[in-house]
């Protein structure tokens, strides 16, 4: 198995090469460095000067590939390319336009981060299960209908109106908790329920309907018919047997978001106020700090694949028929 | 008044679009299993219920593409210009039926029917002095006298829509009757009595319902939009009515437009991949995954900075402002079409490769039809039925996507009228006390109808065409 996940990571390196390239050619290649200076200098200041300090003084006065100033090996490597791409690799982002740096901020914003997306996402899955399982347990009844009819309706309404209306609901109609903000310790239990709540509610239709059906799917098989016969209640049935035998389409859809969820989700962050990596990186589009917008695409692609690798591990902890190798 | 007809790149698109769904209709007439499989469709209730919410919403958003500039009259004194000039504001017929609600503009926030602004305002006393009221409306409810009863008036105006609504779906009733008593060989009272009962092989009777609803809402929009604010004024004094009748189009070219311009890069490469194999599926494989691998806000994200930066530095490509905005909305779809189109791809390669292996496809081989006829003839019509069931599922998550993208400030355009956008407006203003709730409301009726009628057609069409599905049930 170890040999396994060395060659999935190693598999990893070229795609995320050709994500740091794509990354690359998209932000210095659609628009030339110096269409980015004149966009964020204004139009009015932008003389030849001003445009060349800005580039000198973010260090992107370099050729993109291949600098032919330089001798041997530093043609290549005192470059556009290496400098704001490659070196990403070891985790060098360089600086965001206020000057921090963006590797420490990255790592002072994950844990309120994983605070809200880490509950959001367990629970949101253990509700959506159970539901669907409720669901399949009262099938082909007027319960199973109009729960199915429920979640059509949650899924349809747009995620802003879950959180402006749980905002408006809980926080200033009730004045049950503070409606943003956020704080360490104990204390952030109370600026972390209503987020961890709104987002479980949000993600309840599409995932109560998704199980729902991989369940159905289950029911009809041959082992189920067993388990009834040798006479385990309805209940035992789905929970035990229906639930571990669904588990391998659960986990390929489940697994992969487990290490994104260091970057929070965008929206929720903002509204809420929560200083995390989502509220950064709406912060860095709005003020369209391409550094950390860059810097983000990159962590983001390497959690996806570190995703992957987890996912297939999962499958042999679910099924022992699954061997890797 | 003269006129001079614009074609924006979104609208030349949405006539294919049109074009495309009616000669696919009338292959699906010819065709006998997809006769068979959108009859299916069409005898669920909840799926002829949204289609008529649907084709309602289509309506309104192809009035809102036919686009025009109008003639400017000529200066006082100047002789008559030889060239004709033009006004740079570009409007659509849906602009020109709504003009009552598009220029009675007010000054600022008023609630639905209401006659004074939401927030107070220091006028000069007659008599001289200062005070503080909430002044009348310029537009809404200026027919009003001071203790006029706005219930009473508002009923008086309401009295015919009913009627109207009666007849419009007794004419449709009647049209089925025909129709029904035709295909049947039975008398027209049998026929009409029916489809009330709803017996007929196609749920026509939630159509009937639908349309009536739809026909009365309309009536009683007419009878009173032209009196009142019905949902009330947005922060700069728009009718908000007329804001959400907008967004419609916007939120029709997201959810059409893009699965549109990812669906032939999706389909050939899918295909190709699939038959293939060896260093073409290869390739295609590792695009997918070198794009999937990107989390796909951020990839959009980044798309549309880079995109806003070109059309900020190329700001002379564009005539007018609206020209300017569509070329945005038609770049955001582009964006989402290109982070989109890998999951129908995978699909696709995987069931191409089941089909290659099928005996059709090895005898049309035998035979020697050449890779690009068996492609074209044998594979394309048999992966069909995933094409229609991603592009119908996919519509109404893109539609909720643009008000998400647009709060990050990745959307569409901030002068382009859209959901994304009135939500955003709207957002800051929960935080006043009373509470400015109509803008909001509006966006969500909207945007409910519109999504949850996509997803219900949505669902009985994956039904019906998903061969698994059909087989179980």
């Amino acid at each position: 198995m170890l040999a396994y996940i060395v060659r999935r990571l190693l598999y990893a390196v070229p795609i995320l090469l050709s994500v740091n390239l794509f990354t690359f050619v998209l932000f210095f290649g659609v628009n030339s460095p110096d269409d980015i200076a004149r966009m964020q200098l204004g139009a009015k200041y932008a003389s030849p000067e001003a445009i060349q300090r800005w580039k000198a003084e973010r260090g992107y006065d370099k050729p993109m590939f291949y600098n032919p100033a330089r001798a041997g090996a530093a043609k290549f490597t005192d470059t556009l390319f290496v400098d704001k791409s490659l070196r990403m690799f070891t985790f060098e982002f360089g600086s965001a336009d206020d000057g921090h740096d963006i590797a420490r901020e990255i790592r002072a914003r994950m844990g309120p981060s994983l605070a809200i997306a880490l509950p959001t996402f367990a629970l949101g899955l253990f509700a959506a299960i159970v539901l669907a399982l409720l669901l399949v347990f009262f099938r082909a009844t007027a319960l199973d209908f109009w729960g199915v009819v429920g979640c059509v309706v949650m899924m349809s309404i747009s995620s802003m109106f879950y959180i402006i209306g749980g905002q408006w609901l809980v926080s200033k109609t009730w004045a049950l908790v503070p409606i943003s903000s956020y704080a360490g310790g104990l204390d952030m239990a109370r600026f972390l329920g209503l987020p961890v709540l709104i987002g479980v509610v949000a993600g309840l239709g599409s995932g109560t309907r998704w199980y729902r059906t991989l369940f159905l799917e289950e029911i009809s098989r041959d082992y189920v018919r067993t388990a009834r016969a040798k006479g385990l209640s309805e209940l035992a049935v789905l929970f035990r047997h229906v639930l571990r035998n669904a588990l391998i389409p659960i986990l390929t859809g489940v697994v992969v978001v487990i290490p994104s969820l260091f970057l929070g989700s965008l929206v929720m962050e903002s509204f809420f106020a929560i200083p995390g990596l989502g509220s950064y990186t709406i912060d860095a589009i709005r003020g369209q700090d391409f550094t950390v917008v860059r810097s983000m695409v990159f962590i983001g692609s390497a959690l996806y694949i570190v995703g992957l690798v987890l996912t297939d591990i999962s499958y042999t902890v679910a099924d022992p028929r699954v061997r890797l190798g | 008044m003269n006129i001079l007809p614009v074609l924006l790149p979104t609208d030349l698109l949405i006539f294919v679009l049109v074009l495309a769904a009616l000669a696919l209709a009338v292959r699906a007439r010819r065709h006998a299993p997809s006769r068979e499989a959108w009859r299916r469709v069409g005898e669920r209730p909840t799926a002829m219920a949204a289609a008529v919410v649907l084709l309602a919403f289509a309506a309104v958003g192809f009035l809102d593409s036919l686009h025009y500039r109008e003639q400017l009259p000529p200066g006082q004194g100047e002789p008559a210009a030889a060239k004709p000039l033009y006004s740079s504001e570009v409007l659509s017929a849906l602009d020109a039926l709504l003009a009552p609600l598009r220029l009675q503009t007010e000054k600022t926030y008023s609630a639905p029917f209401a006659r004074q602004l939401f927030q107070r305002e220091t006028v000069e006393r007659p008599g001289g002095g200062q005070a503080r009221i909430h002044p009348r409306l310029v537009h809404g409810a200026r027919h009003l006298q001071d203790g006029d009863s706005l219930l009473a008036d508002v009923a008086w105006r309401l009295a015919w829509t009913p009627l109207a609504a009666l007849a419009a779906s007794g004419l449709r009733l009647l049209a089925l009757a025909a129709a029904v008593a035709r295909a049947r060989r039975c008398h027209l009272d049998a026929a009409a009595r029916l489809v009330l009962a709803g017996r007929t092989t196609l749920a026509w009777r939630s159509a009937l319902a639908v349309v009536f609803i739809a026909v009365l809402l309309s009536a009683a929009g007419v009878a009173l939009a032209t009196h009142y604010h019905v949902l009330g004024t947005d922060k700069v004094g728009q009718d908000v009515l007329y804001l959400s009748l907008k967004s419609v189009r916007t939120g029709l070219v997201i959810g059409t437009l893009t699965t549109l311009i990812m669906l032939p890069f999706a389909v050939a490469l899918g295909i190709a991949a699939g038959y293939l194999g060896g260093w073409v599926d290869d390739a295609v494989q590792y695009l997918y995954t070198v794009l999937n691998a990107i989390p796909s806000v951020l990839l959009i994200a980044a798309s549309v900075l880079m995109m806003q930066v070109m059309i900020d530095t190329h700001q002379q490509w564009f005539d007018t402002a609206a020209q300017r905005a569509d070329a945005r909305l038609l770049a955001l779809c582009a964006i989402l079409g290109i982070t989109s189109w890998t999951g129908l791809c995978r699909l696709l390669r995987g069931e191409t490769l089941k089909l290659r292996e099928l005996d059709y496809v090895q005898a049309a081989r035998a035979f020697g039809a050449s890779g690009a006829a068996i492609l074209r003839r044998h594979i394309l019509p048999n992966v069909m039925h995933i094409v229609l069931i991603t592009v119908v599922l996919d519509f109404s998550v893109l539609v909720l996507a643009e008000a998400v993208l647009s709060y990050v400030g990745i959307g569409v355009d901030p002068t382009t009228i859209s959901f994304g956008t009135m939500i955003n407006m709207a957002r800051a203003e929960l935080a006043r006390e009373p509470v400015v709730w109509w803008s909001l409301a509006a966006a969500f009726v909207f945007m409910l109808a519109l999504v949850l009628s996509a997803n219900l057609l949505a669902d009985a069409v994956r039904d019906a065409f998903d061969p698994r599905r059909v087989s179980r049930a």
